[in-house]
């Protein structure tokens, strides 16, 4: 379908393991631009430990990724990150716009304070996932939902080409999942958004493509899928989408 | 009371709390949010180490003490960097091994060592001239470290994963701030003595987190809280002749239930 699509991420022959284990073998995928990736699979399959490999937190042992056509060290300012974790540290005397501002890639040399235009960048990435009213209020004072919209916030200030996310509806009840999802629909405008997540339903309404990891990697294109699912729904019957999804190679 | 404020042992007494206050009230809301609270508390007693040698090899006080605990806080940092699980093991390791080698250190030193309690609980009125002149510069130097680093120092403490990923390194800022919180200990063994240092880091810092909206502003005001809590304190014990530190710190604890008391009404309310 989109073939003339620049290539955002390829990976190729990757494979990673933590000591003697495992993890990843062989994986081999592109991800091209304005796509929206799920990655599935279960706990311990490596979901995680591949996204912590694209942004180099984890160190490369064998294989080859490659960002916006370049080799990836130092390419990290492209990408957008929100971690998993989003829960720790919520009693930290720390404004939203404070944590904003923190996705800014390599600190400027300044005495103190932030640059007027700096906040103004931050204003504009709360704006976008409708946070902006937030800005002065204490990260204390969110909702889980909201914690997480102020992460996605901080991953947008540098104006990554890629927006990856780990898990960020697994602490949250539905309706700040649905609202999440929301966001990320309205930002796949612009960029191209990776995400984990075990919400199969929500997963099928907004992805392009799945890609299901368990060690190594199959994936799945998504696009033959009908996707008028019913609106009011929050939530999709698991039988339903099999029928949808019908025999795969996995 | 005017008559009294002429001493200079008064004055000092004065001046060494003010400067102490304002560096534990920002050094304390760092080791508070780092969660380094106990950490603090292995560095205190460690610093017993210290005062053994310098008791033993006649050396300067101050100096011997914040060498010897800025090396064992190093030692920390760098064992933890890898496994960050066996930190509380470490720390008691230090905590109890420290106070070991200052205890051998001041049986081995021949006479009799009068001033020991005022390391264990604080001398605020034995402070000197060179005692003063060594916490200036102190504050100084992390005044300047943290405006300079301010964000950086914010971003780590924050989320130490995602400040790596910005390029901060993490490290580097980590063991800045376990440093600077080792010379600090330091400094306040003066005041509150090693055994009574940590509610010094954390009580003003405590009730300082009730209002606070930002690390900055929690600095500035448990340091305003710890000088008005050590004045008091200083004050009740010239008056009835008691021990300095202890007095500091149940002033500083009788504020903090006030303060725990008037939040909880207000949260029911």
């Amino acid at each position: 379908m989109q073939t003339t699509a620049k290539n955002i991420i390829e990976v190729s022959n990757l494979s990673f393991s933590y000591e003697k284990q495992q993890v990843l073998e062989n994986i081999n995928f592109t991800i091209q631009e304005r796509d929206f990736v799920a990655i599935i699979g279960p706990n311990g399959g490596g979901k995680s430990t591949l996204l912590k490999l694209i942004l180099g937190i984890n160190p490369l042992q064998k294989g080859d990724i490659s960002i916006l056509g370049e080799n990836y060290i130092n390419q990290t300012q492209h990408i957008g990150y929100v971690p998993q974790n989003t829960n720790i540290n919520t009693s930290f005397p720390i404004s939203v716009l404070e944590v904003v501002l923190m996705g800014q890639n390599s600190f400027k040399k300044r005495v103190f304070g932030y640059k007027k235009d700096e906040k103004e960048q931050a204003y504009e990435a709360l704006k976008k996932v409708n946070m902006a009213d937030f800005a002065h209020k204490s990260i204390s004072e969110l909702s889980g939902g909201q914690r997480q919209r102020v992460f996605i916030a901080r991953a947008l200030f540098s104006n990554p080409k890629i927006l990856l996310l780990d898990e960020p509806t697994s602490s949250i009840d539905a309706k700040g999942a649905k609202q999440i999802y929301e966001t990320l629909e309205e930002l796949h405008q612009e960029i191209t958004i990776v995400v984990i997540s075990h919400d199969l339903s929500v997963i099928m309404k907004h992805a392009t493509k799945a890609f299901y990891i368990n060690k190594q990697l199959f994936d799945h294109d998504l696009s033959h899928i009908n996707k008028n699912l019913n609106e009011n729904d929050t939530h999709l019957c698991e039988v339903e989408l099999l029928e949808m999804l019908g025999s795969c190679r996995c | 009371m005017l008559e009294t404020l002429s001493y200079t042992f008064i004055q000092n007494a004065i001046l060494a709390a003010v400067l102490v206050s304002i560096i534990t009230g920002i050094i304390g809301s760092l080791v508070v949010v780092n969660k380094m609270v106990f950490l603090s508390g292995g560095i205190a007693h460690s610093a017993y180490g210290g005062i053994g040698i310098a008791i033993f090899f006649g050396l300067p006080m101050l100096l011997s003490t914040s060498l010897f605990c800025v090396f064992v806080t190093i030692l920390i940092a760098i064992a933890s960097y890898k496994r960050r699980e066996n930190l509380d093991i470490l720390i008691g390791l230090t905590w109890a091994v420290g106070m070991s080698i200052g205890i051998i250190l001041v049986d081995l030193t021949p006479g009799y060592q009068s001033d020991l309690m005022s390391y264990l609980f604080g001398s605020l009125l034995a402070v000197s001239s060179d005692d003063i002149i060594y916490m200036a510069l102190l504050l100084a130097f992390i005044i300047t470290i943290v405006f300079i680093f301010y964000r950086e120092i914010l971003a780590v403490s924050y989320d130490t994963e995602y400040a790596a990923i910005r390029g901060v390194k993490t490290k580097l800022f980590y063991t800045l701030i376990l440093v600077l919180s080792s010379l600090t200990i330091v400094v306040s063994i003066k005041v509150v003595g090693l055994i009574l240092v940590i509610a010094l880091l954390t009580i003003p810092i405590y009730i300082a987190s009730f209002f606070s909206k930002s690390l900055i502003s929690m600095m500035i005001s448990a340091a305003i809280l710890s000088m008005l809590f050590s004045m008091m304190g200083l004050l009740i014990s010239y008056n009835y002749d008691l021990s300095s530190g202890p007095s500091i710190i149940l002033v500083s604890s009788l504020f903090a239930l006030f303060a725990f008391i008037v939040k909880s009404i207000r949260v029911y309310r």
